[in-house]
């Protein structure tokens, strides 16, 4: 069963084609990786699935739905890569304002720092926190909701290892309980933490498979001579 | 509408202002400041004091909502929270309304706090009950957020939204009667004025100082209210849930 459903989108950003024709599936219940260099259209397809992008042409259905549907706000996390959270409120603050929204109480709010690590944190103001710190609250907000479909968009970037490690078994622990995650990132060595990868070069579907998949099929060791191959590959 | 959402929001900005009292001192201690200076300025005038007291004291928090609000609508807009409340189970309208609930409590507030110094030790005095000069200064108030929230939309960056102010609320102010009667104003001036919102909730005021609550009046704070509820939807215009 496909979560996502994207046939024939084109997006045109200030007579930039963004995405030229994309057509693909993304499978619920697995944490799929978006991967392709700064620009390739990362972002501008995730902000497509949660409805806040203007489309030129094509249909992205999302949890059976059209994206944007009003019934879709509840179902879909989404982290945008700048933090979205108000600099100057706390940590706590700003969840529980996010968490009446969705209608998320206090004990919500509360399991939900503690799934980002920041009970340390938890009466701090956000400016005061580093820009690591800063994502994992943007990443507790859009938790807040129990969504099915997490759209996060590179979550990880700038965090230690360690943290790096455990978001990444909270994604296949979110996975196992039958939620679908879209996890982008620019970061080769990432992608073999994915279920399943899309691979965008600019603004076109690159490969889609299994990490091992994709290794295999280049034969190559890693995933950045597989990215170089199949560029050379599509010529 | 959803009340929950609504409150929601009014309750973040207050939390918000609160966490910044420096600008909580400016937006009460500037218009008391101005008051003071006025009643010093027209010593040898006090019955222009007593003509023009009032009315600025029901002007002064619409001029501070306008920027209050366009500052904090485009921080919004430029830090992503927009995008993020977009993709929320969140009515454009509880959003509006939050933001007029909680500029509405800080206009009580100013209002408040510049009436106990006008009437108190300033000597102010009007003609119409006092309580209506107050009431007058927070319907302001939600008409310069309204405006407010609708030029921050052409706004990129702070600079920007800083220069409207000149340009939406100078005129307006110049035009209204306050400066210049406006029987005294050229035809096309005076039309101009017939036009701009502030004409009205000026003449509302003066008509309260005045102690002349008449059908004049009744009209006067009829406009305003619907020069406020057009401005916010237009402001609601400016709001997408889908961007380019």
């Amino acid at each position: 069963m496909a979560a996502v459903r994207v046939e024939g989108l084109e997006v045109v950003r200030g007579g930039n084609r963004i995405l030229a024709g994309l057509t693909h599936s993304i499978p619920a219940g697995l944490v799929t990786g978006l991967l392709g260099p700064s620009g390739c259209g990362k972002t501008t397809l995730m902000r497509t699935i949660v409805g806040v992008q203007r489309i030129a042409a094509g249909t992205v259905t999302v949890l059976g739905l059209p994206a944007g549907d009003p019934r879709l706000r509840v179902r879909v996390g989404y982290m945008t890569q700048a933090a979205a959270v108000y600099a100057d409120l706390t940590v706590r603050e700003n969840l529980t304002f996010f968490g009446r929204l969705v209608g998320a109480g206090p004990q919500t709010v509360d399991d939900a720092i503690a799934t980002v690590s920041l009970e340390n944190e938890r009466s701090r103001v956000v400016s005061r926190l580093s820009g690591g710190q800063q994502a994992r609250v943007s990443l507790a907000a859009a938790l807040l909701g129990d969504p099915d479909l997490l759209v996060l968009d590179e979550p990880t970037v700038g965090l230690d290892p360690l943290l790096r490690r455990d978001l990444w078994l909270l994604f296949h622990e979110l996975a196992a309980q039958g939620k679908t995650l879209l996890v982008s990132s620019h970061v080769m060595d990432e992608a073999e933490r994915c279920d399943t990868l899309v691979l965008l070069r600019e603004g076109r579907l690159l490969a889609a498979a299994t990490p091992s998949e994709l290794r295999r099929s280049t034969a190559t060791e890693d995933l950045d001579q597989t990215f170089l191959a199949l560029v050379e590959r599509a010529g | 509408m959803s009340l929950q959402a609504t409150f929601a929001v009014a309750e973040r900005v207050l939390l918000q202002l609160r966490r910044d009292p420096r600008t909580l001192a400016l937006v009460v201690g500037v218009p008391c400041l101005l008051e003071t200076l006025l009643k010093e300025l027209f010593e040898a005038q006090p019955r222009l004091f007593q003509h023009v007291g009032a009315p600025l004291l029901g002007l002064f928090p619409f001029v501070t909502m306008f920027l209050v609000t366009s500052i904090t609508m485009l921080r919004e807009r430029v830090s992503g929270t927009l995008e993020r409340l977009m993709t929320l189970p969140l009515g454009k309208l509880d959003l509006l309304a939050g933001y007029g609930i909680a500029f509405a409590v800080l206009a009580a507030v100013q209002a408040a706090a510049v009436s106990a110094l006008a009437f108190g030790a300033l000597g102010l005095d009007t003609a119409g009950p006092r309580w209506v000069v107050g009431a007058l200064a927070v319907g302001n108030a939600v008409l310069g957020s309204a405006l407010g929230l609708f030029f921050s939309a052409f706004a990129r960056t702070e600079f920007q939204a800083v220069q409207f102010m000149p340009a939406v609320v100078f005129p307006q102010i110049l035009l209204c009667g306050l400066f210049v009667a406006r029987g005294a104003m050229a035809t096309w001036l005076r039309w101009l004025s017939d036009a701009l919102p502030l004409t009205y909730a000026y003449d509302a005021l003066a008509h309260t100082a005045a102690g002349t609550l008449d059908a004049r009046f009744a009209a006067d704070v009829g406009v305003v209210g619907g020069a406020a509820i057009l401005a916010l939807a237009l402001g609601a215009a400016t709001l997408r849930r889908r961007t380019a």
